[in-house]
């Protein structure tokens, strides 16, 4: 199929792009952006139809990617399934998505991830790229066979939801993985620290009475991680930043020329531990919601390039799962058809221009996964994300893709969404 | 002035002119719990659940009889929170005793915010008995209610609450109520049971007994939870109870009227040193209990619309 995509506005960060230009689609490749190219079809087109999309008003982008999903196939298919969540994530604008290992059974081997990518070969919406573990059934005492787990398609490792916690093993499995090109991405998270926790410790969860959980459990773990990317010379992928802390100490790594990367969630600059005072779980997350100088941190992070990613951690649950007492939910946030939409306020309040934003939702995360996307250069993939930066609308919850209602932004109002998501040349989501 | 509440989830949400008032509808109810014939007709035919998923005698003992002692039928279910992980869940436990129609469901729960989950699902009132280390509001009222017997006002007076904080859901409510009623409060413990940012609640705090039971016109003593040992958060009894029980020397910093209290159980020797707690020239607990009843015979009047 042709698709000439005319009219819109082109961000492409990669290539510097930010311009009104039309884009030519064939074969499931980008072949062509410039001015006028609907009368290049006319005069080569002569056996082929090309179907054109007038797309005046939107903002065309590369197809967004979201490298810090979970899709709970296999073993937790109640909350989502590979095919849910790749729905979900085209209705939210992604056309890549990377899913953390910590299904049952874990993705600590080559028969797990295999499954996952043929699910994600048979949904055929999005791009899934698993995430393999980087202990065995994430316990934290024995490598996974990283090797094997990279030929058989994974695009990094981590033990998201179950933090490493022995120092001499993430060392080890730091080492092995950089040997291999394996991006390892750390959940930093010291569970001594954070045990019993249910909300950020501060002054809201000591009037809720609900135990703590101390910015240093975070920070602990990011500053040993760095150590030890600085000692062996190596490199870290910090997931989910949401303390000022962890900002200071990347900023600080960075700055000395480490290899050093890192990415926050929407609800980490959009929400804050204030908003608990409901015992409304579907505020519950790990790591919990922070305080309002640690939101600007965040925003000030994604300002300065100390955080290079923004991805929302897609944590989709069952109503089992959410409704009961606040100490016994589950944590989470079903976010990826919400993700783009708070991202965008990043724009609305100066934090970021279009093109960083859009960055840290595509390029960023493709270079970090060291995947050849997140670009909008001719021969690439044909993964486009179409944005209608002006429309507003309402979040349902009960309208998502995503098995998981969970989203505390249910009733919000938003403004811009995506509106057409390609993936590889097809439309796999039109919501104009 | 009616009472406008559908619950009662904490002292948070009470104005001091509802305070005022549950304090003073309870004081008209006290007589009835010295009467020989110990009830009135008022609550006949309402129905009330105490639904307590922790265990407690002196609370809902106290539910109990003022209920009774309103006419109305009690009903006490002893629940096991084992059976959020086998069994019903408190969702489906709520809706099926609102199929019943009862027109109060009094809680203690040990999870902060159960209660307030409860009541954003029925549609009948509810009573926060105590929930987590959140709230406990009657146990503050009664505690406010006890302290202005003794001391004709809450203005003004100097309050300290000495232990756990950090666990306590009494101490919460009773800040909120005594600062909002214009008490000067102040807390000690060991900086381990003093929770994060508690001096924005408009408290001082201090890390020794002394320093806040000085000048002090009431005393209250937390009782100190044995298993919280093994949380590291003290390192023994022994040594607790050497720098942070109340007794007779101490005593002396307070002021000469000062009054003791203590939400029990006690740990006698632990927090309070038995002479004190028996000593009728400072101690109120056992007059603290006995308000109990009348301020929750206050409340289950007013949220059945005794006010109107």
């Amino acid at each position: 199929m042709k698709l000439l995509l005319t009219g819109a506005r082109i961000i492409d960060p990669a290539q510097n792009i930010d311009s009104r230009m039309d884009i030519f689609l064939e074969d499931g490749k980008i072949a062509k952006t410039g001015t006028n190219l609907s009368k290049l079809t006319k005069s080569k087109d002569s056996e082929e139809i090309t179907k054109i999309i007038d797309l005046a008003g939107m903002i065309i982008v590369p197809g967004l990617i979201d490298m810090h999903t979970h899709l709970r196939e296999p073993g937790f298919e109640y909350k989502e399934t590979i095919a849910s969540g790749a729905a979900a994530a085209v209705a939210g604008g992604f056309t890549s998505i990377a899913c953390m290992p910590n299904t049952n059974p874990v993705n600590d081997n080559r028969s797990i991830t295999e499954f996952i990518r043929r699910k994600a070969t048979e949904a055929a919406l999005a791009n899934v790229y698993p995430i393999g573990a980087i202990s065995k059934k994430s316990e934290g005492s024995q490598l996974t066979e990283f090797w094997d787990l990279k030929e058989a398609g994974i695009a990094a490792l981590s033990d998201d939801g179950k933090p490493v916690m022995d120092a001499a093993l993430m060392r080890r499995a730091m080492e092995y993985a950089y040997s291999l090109q394996l991006p390892v991405i750390s959940h930093c998270e010291d569970t001594n620290l954070s045990a019993n926790g249910l909300m950020n410790e501060g002054y809201y969860s000591t009037i809720l009475g609900l135990n703590g959980i101390p910015g240093i459990a975070e920070e602990a773990m990011v500053a040993r991680d760095i150590l030890i990317a600085d000692f062996t010379k190596t490199a870290v992928h910090i997931a989910h930043v949401s303390t000022a802390g962890s900002v200071h100490l990347i900023r600080d790594a960075k700055k000395r020329g480490l290899k050093v990367t890192a990415e926050t969630a929407p609800h980490y600059f959009t929400l804050t531990d204030e908003d608990l005072q409901s015992y409304d779980t579907n505020f519950k997350v790990n790591p919990p919601l922070r305080s309002k100088q640690d939101v600007a941190a965040i925003k000030e992070g994604l300002a300065d390039g100390t955080i290079d990613v923004i991805a929302c951690d897609h944590a989709p649950h069952g109503r089992t799962d959410k409704e009961v007492e606040f100490e016994y939910a589950a944590n989470g946030i079903s976010g990826l058809e919400t993700s783009l939409s708070l991202s965008l306020n990043l724009i609305g309040g100066k934090t970021l221009s279009w093109p960083e934003l859009i960055a840290k939702m595509s390029l960023n995360p493709a270079r970090v996964l060291k995947l050849p996307k997140g670009t909008l250069e001719k021969g690439t993939d044909a993964n486009i994300t179409i944005i209608d930066p002006l429309l507003k609308w309402t979040v349902d919850v009960q309208a998502f893709r995503s098995r998981g209602k969970n989203s505390p932004f249910h009733g919000r109002q938003m403004q811009g969404k995506a509106v057409m998501t390609i993936v590889g040349g097809e439309i796999k989501y039109d919501g104009r | 002035m009616k009472f406008e509440k559908k619950d009662i989830l904490g002292i948070k949400d009470l104005s001091v002119d509802e305070i005022n008032l549950i304090l003073e509808t309870a004081e008209s109810f006290l007589e009835i719990s010295t009467r020989k014939i110990k009830k009135v007709p008022t609550l006949r035919g309402k129905t009330i659940i105490n639904l307590f998923y922790e265990a407690s005698t002196r609370t809902r003992t106290s539910f109990e009889i003022a209920g009774k002692r309103l006419s109305a039928d009690t009903i006490n279910i002893s629940a096991s929170t084992s059976s959020v992980v086998k069994g019903e869940t408190l969702i489906d436990t709520a809706r099926n005793l609102e199929a019943m129609n009862p027109d109060v469901i009094v809680l203690r729960h040990s999870a902060a915010g159960a209660p307030h989950l409860l009541a954003s699902l029925v549609k009948q009132s509810i009573i926060n008995a105590g929930d987590g280390a959140h709230e406990h509001p009657t146990q503050a009222l009664l505690d406010m209610m006890t302290i202005k017997e003794h001391k004709g006002k809450i203005a003004g007076l100097k309050v300290a609450i000495i232990g756990d904080i950090e666990h306590s859901r009494v101490a919460r409510s009773n800040i909120y109520g005594l600062t909002k009623m214009g008490a000067n409060v102040v807390l000690a413990g060991p900086a381990t049971m003093l929770p994060y940012d508690i001096e924005q609640m408009g408290v001082k705090v201090f890390t020794r007994l002394d320093d806040a039971i000085t000048n002090a016109d009431v005393v209250m003593m937390l009782r100190i939870q044995l298993e919280r040992q093994k949380q590291s958060i003290f390192p023994s009894l022994r040594e607790y109870s050497q720098h942070y029980c109340l007794n007779r020397n101490n005593i002396k910093l307070a002021k000469k009227d000062v009054i003791v209290m203590h939400p029990g159980p006690i740990n006698r020797g632990v927090e309070i040193s038995p002479d004190i707690a028996d000593d009728p020239s400072y101690s109120v607990i056992l007059d603290q209990v006995n308000k109990g009843v009348a301020v929750r015979m206050a409340l289950l009047y007013l949220l059945t619309g005794g006010s109107e």
